[in-house]
């Protein structure tokens, strides 16, 4: 039971953290019509720019500043390279998101090394929040939990309350008509793009110190969002919130659950030995699987539902 | 008409064959001649020895032309972008590995004969794969072809019996059974049999590009309703395209494993998957020889820029983001712009603008690859305790003047090219305009 509890309240915290990722990143799809693979990368620069942040400044100042850099970068990514390339088709678009995650990667290797850089939890939060059958959740975790609720809240309450977006929203279905009531459409797609590298940058500002802070960190984290973005559904962030929460829960289970194949068949009366056929895929714990998960997810939904869970078009 | 003139005509038609096969494939048999002498180029008469590096470059430009024109089979000719194929070069890798090791142990299969093995094993995983993957097409495509990239990867590094974990499977090549009774022990006899395969494997898919198959790939990567209105089943081309596609992959494969003699993860993983799509974008996607170019374009970057630097990957980047932003058909696509202008006999126009980028683009390239090489010294560089030398000049990248050098040929240079990219944007249009109008007028 308790196991139960804690992980439910760690894959809560992964979910959301992935959720500050994914909604980012299914907002672009919605305007660009081609899956951003330098989103990952954004998050990236995220926690870097934040490590490099708070040495000087200090965690809290580095919590707004690294964002806003990653927003500004978004920025001008979409007004001086992405508008070009656009011209060129939806794949030459995809690609240039490729290379540029690409460049990103090996920037960030040149920049900051090829170790990972000993970018910490602030101390306040440094400590134990609250005990749940003897185990501790950290107060770093709640406070992630706290951000991630918060930006929620704030970007539900901008896309269906506030006037930029109603605009947003229509631009994303219909820029031309948007366009010709008068509205600056590829002002909205800047402003699309950088709010997108915004909360991918925080997210990397909070998930940095959580997780690990280190060059790699775009190249794992990158395909785990396709799948949740492809998971939910293109273009929806109902979708996209269900499907974070689903395989953070997933991920933080896949790991506790110390079962296999052979398990199950013993309860069916069926035992496995090392002479059994495909004995070593039987006798895997789940643990070890859980990498796996992810991807049958997505190549699943994608042959079952190619919509996804809650999608309003083919991917 | 008597047998004879029929006989002669026949014999007519025949050296007309073969004379039209000289003229218009000479391109494949003169690179054909070249890679069968080029060894001897770099032959140390003295010590009787070939060189190492440059022997094994040339395999690795061998197998990695089978993998990009495989890859090509899906991207350029089928349109279907894919993030997975080095899963099909990995898994051919292993299975022939597996082979080579049982061959060894009495298994009578001549050494010359396992790229078909690692082709066939190539074939089998693609159909079971593409059958799933081919289900769908453009952005669904591309995912799937993600995830059974990064499924591949997590079972070889999860599972010892097939893929050996981590460390991978290695193998002998030596395995004593040959058709031409070699032993392949030097690295120049293995060399040899890759460029036998690859002639082989490029002739099949050039071929493969003029089958009814190969056609209706094309059609139904521009237009798929219409090719299915004509009565074709797009996923049924799709899914052959991709079977035929892996096998090619699995050849190249094997040869990989007979060239190192060890298979690990790496094959099958990402890194691969994205130099596949590197050097086919590079090269160009809508020449058939297009992956060719790319490829031996990469491998020397990779193995001649990475003994001079840490960061070729930068560079193979930059490269990359440079031709998806400006010239999207590739190098090939771009040196096919130039055809009518050449038949037009219009080249002389264009030369004097073209040295006037020459100029300022090596300033801008000078400056980009100074400010790369001065930030990698200072972290990776540091750390591996290297020191940045320039022939006999040491730079010290922690001084101010080599990062006011690089940033005055950015930023000079810069405005130089911008100027001269000006004045070649009239002449190339002035050019294509009066090549319109003359067109107009015949």
């Amino acid at each position: 039971m308790e196991v139960v509890l804690v992980s439910l309240l760690n894959g809560l915290v992964y979910g959301m953290l992935l959720f500050m990722l994914a909604s980012g990143l299914t907002l672009i799809f919605s305007m660009m019509g081609v899956l951003n693979f330098a989103h990952a990368s954004m998050y990236m620069l995220g926690a870097y720019f934040a490590y490099s942040v708070s040495r000087l400044i200090g965690f809290w100042p580095a919590l707004v500043i690294a964002p806003i850099l990653c927003g500004a970068l978004g920025a001008l990514i979409e007004m001086y390279a992405l508008r070009r390339v656009h011209r060129n088709g939806h794949i030459a678009e995809l690609l240039f998101t490729v290379g540029l995650a690409f460049i990103i990667e090996k920037g960030v290797q040149m920049a900051w090394g090829l170790l990972p850089v000993p970018y910490r939890v602030p101390p306040v939060l440094d400590r134990a929040l609250f005990h749940i059958y003897g185990s501790n959740f950290h107060a770093y975790r709640g406070f992630m939990l706290l951000i991630s609720v918060l930006m929620f809240v704030a970007i539900w309450l901008l896309l269906t309350r506030t006037r930029i977006g109603l605009v947003i929203q229509a631009a994303l279905t219909h820029p031309e008509m948007v366009g010709a009531l008068g509205h600056n459409v590829p002002r909205v797609f800047t402003i699309v793009f950088a709010g997108g590298s915004v909360l991918a940058g925080l997210a990397g500002v909070i998930g940095g110190n959580y997780l690990v802070t280190e060059p790699s960190m775009a190249a794992t984290m990158g395909p785990i969002v396709f799948v949740v973005v492809v998971f939910g559904g293109l273009g929806s962030l109902a979708g996209c919130f269900v499907a974070s929460l689903i395989m953070g829960l997933v991920q933080t289970f896949a790991v506790v659950l110390e079962v296999s194949f052979a398990d199950l068949l013993a309860h069916l009366g069926i035992q496995v030995t090392s002479s059994t056929p495909l004995a070593e895929v039987l006798t895997i714990p789940l643990p070890r699987v859980g990498a796996l998960l992810p991807y049958l997810m997505l190549i699943l939904v994608l042959l079952i539902k190619p919509r996804g869970l809650m999608g309003t078009r083919d991917t | 008409m008597s047998d004879g003139a029929v006989e002669t005509a026949a014999r007519v038609v025949a050296a007309q064959r073969t004379g039209s096969l000289f003229r218009r494939q000479w391109p494949w048999l003169a690179a054909l001649a070249f890679a069968v002498v080029v060894p001897w180029f770099a032959f140390d008469w003295s010590t009787g020895r070939h060189s190492g590096f440059g022997v094994s470059m040339l395999s690795q430009i061998g197998i990695m032309i089978i993998f990009a024109l495989s890859y090509n089979m899906l991207m350029g000719q089928a349109g279907l972008l894919s993030f997975g194929h080095a899963v099909f070069l990995g898994l051919g890798g292993y299975v022939t590995a597996h082979v080579v090791t049982a061959s060894r142990n009495g298994f009578p299969l001549p050494l010359e004969l396992t790229p078909l093995v690692g082709g066939l094993s190539g074939l089998g995983f693609a159909i079971v794969l593409g059958y799933f993957a081919t289900k769908q097409r453009a952005t669904a495509f591309a995912m799937i072809t993600l995830g059974i990239g990064e499924l591949v990867t997590s079972c070889a590094l999860m599972f010892r019996i097939f893929f050996g974990g981590e460390g991978g499977v290695s193998t002998n090549r030596m395995t004593g059974h040959s058709l031409l009774g070699l032993a392949y022990g030097a690295p120049i006899q293995v060399y040899y049999l890759i460029v036998a395969w690859t002639a082989f494997s490029v002739a099949a898919m050039l071929l493969l590009t003029r089958t009814p198959l190969g056609r209706m790939a094309n059609a139904c990567r521009d237009n798929f309703e219409r090719a299915q209105f004509v009565g074709y089943d797009p996923r049924m081309v799709r899914f052959f395209q991709f079977a035929l596609s892996g096998a090619f992959a699995g050849i190249a494969g094997a040869l990989y494993t007979l060239t190192y003699e060890i298979v690990t993860f790496d094959t099958v993983a990402g890194p691969l998957s994205a130099n596949a799509l590197l050097m086919t974008y590079i090269g160009g996607v809508g020449v058939f020889g297009g992956p060719v170019v790319g490829a031996v374009l990469i491998v020397l970057l990779q193995s001649w820029v990475s003994l001079l630097s840490n960061s070729w990957l930068v560079y193979a980047g930059v490269l990359f983001i440079l031709m998806v932003t400006f010239a999207p058909m590739g190098l090939t696509g771009l040196v096919m712009m130039h055809q009518p202008i050449w038949r037009a006999r219009r080249m002389g126009l264009l030369v004097g603008p073209y040295l006037r980028l020459l100029v300022p683009g090596l300033l801008v390239m000078m400056g980009f690859v100074l400010v790369v090489e001065l930030c990698s010294f200072l972290t990776i560089g540091a750390a591996q305790g290297k020191s940045l030398t320039l022939g006999k000049l040491t730079i010290d990248p922690r001084s101010a003047t080599p990062w006011l050098v690089a940033s005055a040929l950015l930023v000079g240079g810069g405005a130089w090219l911008r100027s001269a990219v000006g004045v070649f944007a009239v002449a190339w249009h002035a050019v294509t305009e009066h090549l319109k109008a003359a067109g107009a007028g015949s």
